[in-house]
């Protein structure tokens, strides 16, 4: 099963004739992958070869979708360009994109989030995120597939590294998927969505969730923990030295006064019985004494 | 970024919404003409980013020229919840009706914009909302539509402003929207917008951000930059595209990913409590990339800091491969040392995931004395940790 994306996903990626786009195609095709299409505006006709596969261009979305049935899109395009090709997705009614591009004016998301949301056949992931991997069936965006196996954990996180980081950790025990929602003050899929479609999903027995100073995401998912999953869940949050006021890296990475610092999310999530691990390091310890028992 | 008092002004001219010039004076002496200048009753008010500068000594009447400079003189040099104020804008003073609140600002538990607005303008508004929540309306606006006549007559209606003051502050919803929008602000927030005997309505105070993101469709938005404000180290590092924010600690920090340097600022701060109170000197996120040119630029400044004593290296070959992480260690202790800047602090290296045996075996062969290889994250915290109290 896993959650989003499966080995029956069929990828586009938008702006693959760009260095990032071509160099994550390579990459995603190398861990399962199943890349129809591409798309970059006035490049259509041509054909991106990658891992001895021909990877036919397309100028819109609409005309790749109609062509190969894609349903997956992994969006690569520069932040000036970003809003008119997330809008040109969901426009052509493509039920997951994934919007890897880092520095997206925030107006902007809140746009395509906005209209996203109004088309009800579209879920964003990020932007300014890694992806997700399911790993042995597909791979959306640029996470290394080759870090961990499939197995039973789901994963959700706002960082990119920290989420490699407790892949390789846990890399022995594997994972169902893995995903990355960014560091942005707005976000397309959040850590609820997330943890539902875990709970939902058979072949995920234990969730690891990780935050990061910054808005109150994770305090909305403790509530939602307490109410809606069974599974367990270990925690971490990353941020408790962060001084107040300064952007530490992601756009959406700050404590405003008394808010979003991570002493009040770590509260949150122990409160409902979440085991939050001081380090990553820590973190991997109690999810691996709860998979062995 | 957040912007002074009076910038914020400057863009609500620009956009029509209805304020008070003034003039901004690094001086007394400068402050006396600016007083002259404007004539009658005047207000000298600190300029810093941040709120309370009222409660703390920073906003003050002066009836004459010789009183502003009076004034200027007691207020420049203030801090103010840790801002030293540098500068004062000298405005004339206006006789204030009634006091109200609005706002603009990213909802980011909704994922939208939010309106806010209240009759009872001019106390700090985090107070407002907790003490009376039914005195602050809140309505959600759509990044879709924005603020437009309907808009706005819902916010006025939802705040319950009264009549006489309806098309004003519909007029100002409506502008405010488009410094909120045309400006790529994070925040647009006027407190007080006050109503004068004579029934004007305007923007006493303003406060905006901006978003960095925007930047590139803004090349306006660079002389809003007060350098002189910022941390030196910071401008450096800025001005070499790093992402680094200077902190009070001993132990330099340079990981790859801001989720992964977050959190090694964590571990540092925790292990360092054993050794006499060591933590983090800077945040630094080199990035995914992580060429020598990248590391070498890193390591100068945060050797540049005096405060640091022991450097942390935490890498997490995800897309990069270590390997070429060791050899941009490598390199950029070369560069240093050739521009005479030879490394003399101890560097703690952590390097897992991706090739990270052959990243550390290009280190050991490197055979650099001050570089120490440890294998796990919590170890090189503890280490890099004990290396700084050593150097104290």
């Amino acid at each position: 099963m896993a959650i989003f994306l499966t080995e029956n996903s069929k990828l586009l990626v938008q702006g693959i004739t760009g260095s990032e786009g071509t160099k994550h195609t390579i990459r995603m095709l190398g861990s399962h992958a199943d890349i129809v299409a591409g798309v970059t505006p006035g490049k259509g006709g041509r054909t991106v070869t990658a891992e001895g596969r021909d990877i036919p261009v397309f100028n819109s979305c609409q005309e790749a979708v109609a062509a190969t049935g894609a349903d997956v899109s992994v969006v690569f395009v520069p932040p000036r360009f970003a809003k008119a090709a997330v809008m040109e997705a969901v426009d052509a009614q493509i039920p997951l994109v994934v919007v890897i591009t880092e520095g997206i004016p925030v107006h902007d998301t809140a746009e395509f989030f906005a209209y996203a949301e109004k088309s009800g056949t579209t879920r964003l992931v990020g932007p300014n995120c890694p992806g997700l991997i399911s790993p042995g069936k597909s791979n959306a965006g640029i996470i290394p597939g080759t870090i961990t196996k499939a197995g039973r954990i789901g994963l959700v996180s706002k960082s990119g590294t920290l989420t490699y980081q407790m892949m390789y950790e846990l890399g022995d025990l594997g994972f169902s998927t893995a995903v990355g929602i960014g560091g942005d003050p707005i976000i397309g899929t959040t850590h609820i969505d997330c943890l539902a479609a875990f709970e939902a999903d058979p072949e995920t027995d234990a969730i690891v969730m990780i935050g990061e100073i910054g808005g109150d995401a994770e305090e909305r998912a403790a509530a939602f923990i307490k109410d809606n999953v069974t599974k367990p869940v270990v925690g971490y949050v990353a941020g408790f030295t962060a001084p107040e006021g300064k952007t530490m890296g992601h756009a959406g990475a700050i404590v405003s006064g008394s808010s979003g610092t991570a002493q009040a999310k770590k509260d949150a999530l122990e409160a409902v019985g979440v085991r939050v691990g001081k380090t990553p390091s820590e973190t991997a310890r109690l999810m691996r004494e709860i998979i062995e028992g | 970024m957040d912007l002074y008092e009076f910038q914020a002004k400057e863009l609500f001219a620009k956009h029509g919404v209805p304020t008070q010039s003034g003039e901004v004076v690094r001086t007394p002496s400068h402050a006396f003409e600016a007083a002259e200048r404007i004539g009658g009753l005047v207000v000298v008010k600190a300029q810093v980013k941040t709120g309370g500068r009222g409660k703390a000594g920073g906003v003050k009447l002066a009836k004459d020229p010789a009183e502003a400079r009076e004034r200027a003189h007691d207020i420049l040099g203030l801090d103010i919840k840790g801002h030293v104020v540098h500068q004062v804008l000298v405005t004339p003073a206006a006789d204030i009706a009634e006091e109200y609140y609005v706002s603009l600002l990213l909802d980011r538990a909704n994922r939208t914009f939010l309106a806010m607005a209240s009759k009872e303008g001019g106390v700090e508004i985090e107070q407002l909302a907790v003490e009376r929540p039914d005195a602050l309306a809140k309505v959600v606006v759509d990044p879709l539509v924005g603020v437009d006549r309907a808009k706005a007559d819902e916010i006025v209606d939802a705040a319950g402003f009264d009549d006489s003051v309806r098309e004003q502050v519909v007029a100002i919803l409506e502008k405010l929207w488009d410094v909120f929008v045309r400006e790529d602000a994070t925040l647009v927030e006027v407190n007080p917008l006050v109503k004068t005997p004579t029934g004007e309505v305007l923007a006493l105070d303003g406060k905006v951000s901006l978003d960095g993101n925007a930047d590139f469709r803004h090349p306006d938005h660079e002389a809003l930059v007060d350098s002189s404000a910022e941390d030196p180290l910071e401008l450096r590092a800025k001005e070499k595209d790093l992402n680094y924010v200077k902190l009070q600690g001993s132990v330099g920090i340079i990981g790859n990913g801001a989720g992964l340097v977050m959190s090694t600022l964590d571990v540092v701060a925790y292990a360092g409590e054993e050794f006499g109170g060591q933590s983090p000197a800077n945040f630094l996120d080199i990035g995914g990339g992580a060429s020598a040119q990248v590391m070498a630029d890193g390591l100068e400044i945060i050797l540049s800091d005096a405060d640091v004593r022991s450097v942390f290296v935490n890498v997490f070959g995800g897309i990069t491969a270590c390997d070429e992480v060791a050899n941009g260690i490598v390199q950029a202790l070369e560069m240093l040392a050739a521009k005479g800047e030879a490394v003399t602090k101890p560097l703690v290296v952590r390097l897992d995931g991706n090739n990270a045996d052959v990243g550390r075996q290009i280190l050991r062969d490197a055979g650099n004395p001050l570089v120490e290889l440890v294998d796990t994250m919590d170890d090189a915290a503890r280490r890099v940790a004990e290396l700084a109290a050593q150097g104290a």
